[in-house]
């Protein structure tokens, strides 16, 4: 089953990002402490792409897709118009580095590469393709009747 | 998100009711800087009303730490959520901040840091 999300590039959008990835992933019987992992990995993608690829143009669409394939959940998030990112050429930041220099930044990705077991970014057209991979089954007693 | 604040004693209280992200933490950041440009020195951060983090939420936190050991201003956190603690603890932040469980052992930290 694939479930569908289209938004705004504005941070407000946030929000509704993370009340539908917790409304699909709620099908399942997930631990609390995972669900909420996914839902943050989704949205700092979201917000990455929203902030700094965007600028937060209101008039930039994003799509959200979730796939579950017998246990390994897929989340892509499809950026029509840009190419925007090395995921390969990432460099994982220090994190006492960010302490000493008093930045705020640079920790979501760091999150997002923590919680997933498959981070890539692809081509799509002239723009990109986020796919995030958690393998879930252990987690999942049973689908929510 | 909701930031309420209140002066208790030798305490200042900032308490996070709802979800910090990266559309509430400018707020937060803005909160927590006036606290310190204002002189309170003994900040309790009140998470049992947060329910959400995310990175630009933990680097509000995390952007003080350096500035606060220079000042030498205490910052302790209380009340956080099993799955909010969890955010906190996949990068090991947790261990470079002060986080106790409850408001009584924020105080009691907070005086014992202060002694």
């Amino acid at each position: 089953m694939l479930y569908t999300y289209k938004f705004f590039c504005t941070r407000e959008s946030l929000k509704g990002i993370r009340a539908f990835v917790e409304a699909t992933l709620k099908l399942y019987v997930l631990s609390e402490i995972l669900l909420n992992q996914l839902i943050l990995a989704v949205d700092e993608i979201c917000a990455n792409l929203i902030i700094h690829a965007h600028h937060c143009n209101p008039a930039d669409t994003l799509e959200l897709t979730i796939e579950n394939t017998n246990g390994d959940i897929y989340f892509e998030i499809h950026d029509r118009q840009q190419m925007n990112f090395d995921w390969q050429a990432y460099q994982k930041p220090d994190i006492q580095e960010l302490v000493k220099t008093g930045r705020k930044g640079g920790m979501g990705l760091l999150l997002v590469s923590s919680v997933m077991d498959d981070v890539e970014v692809k081509p799509e057209g002239e723009g990109s393709i986020w796919r995030l991979h958690k393998q879930i089954e252990a987690d999942v007693k049973r689908p929510v009747a | 998100m909701q930031v309420n604040t209140s002066a208790e004693d030798n305490y200042y209280r900032i308490a996070l009711d709802g979800e910090l992200d990266a559309s509430s933490a400018i707020a937060f950041d803005a909160v927590l800087q006036e606290a310190v440009e204002t002189g309170h020195h003994h900040l309790l951060i009140d998470c049992q009303r947060l329910t959400y983090i995310s990175s630009a939420g933990l680097g509000v936190f995390m952007s003080h730490v350096q500035e606060f050991e220079e000042k030498k201003i205490q910052m302790i956190i209380f009340g956080l959520t099993t799955k909010v603690l969890n955010v906190f603890q996949i990068l090991g932040l947790d261990q470079l901040l002060h986080i106790t469980a409850t408001e009584p052992e924020a105080k009691a930290q907070l005086n014992a840091l202060h002694l």
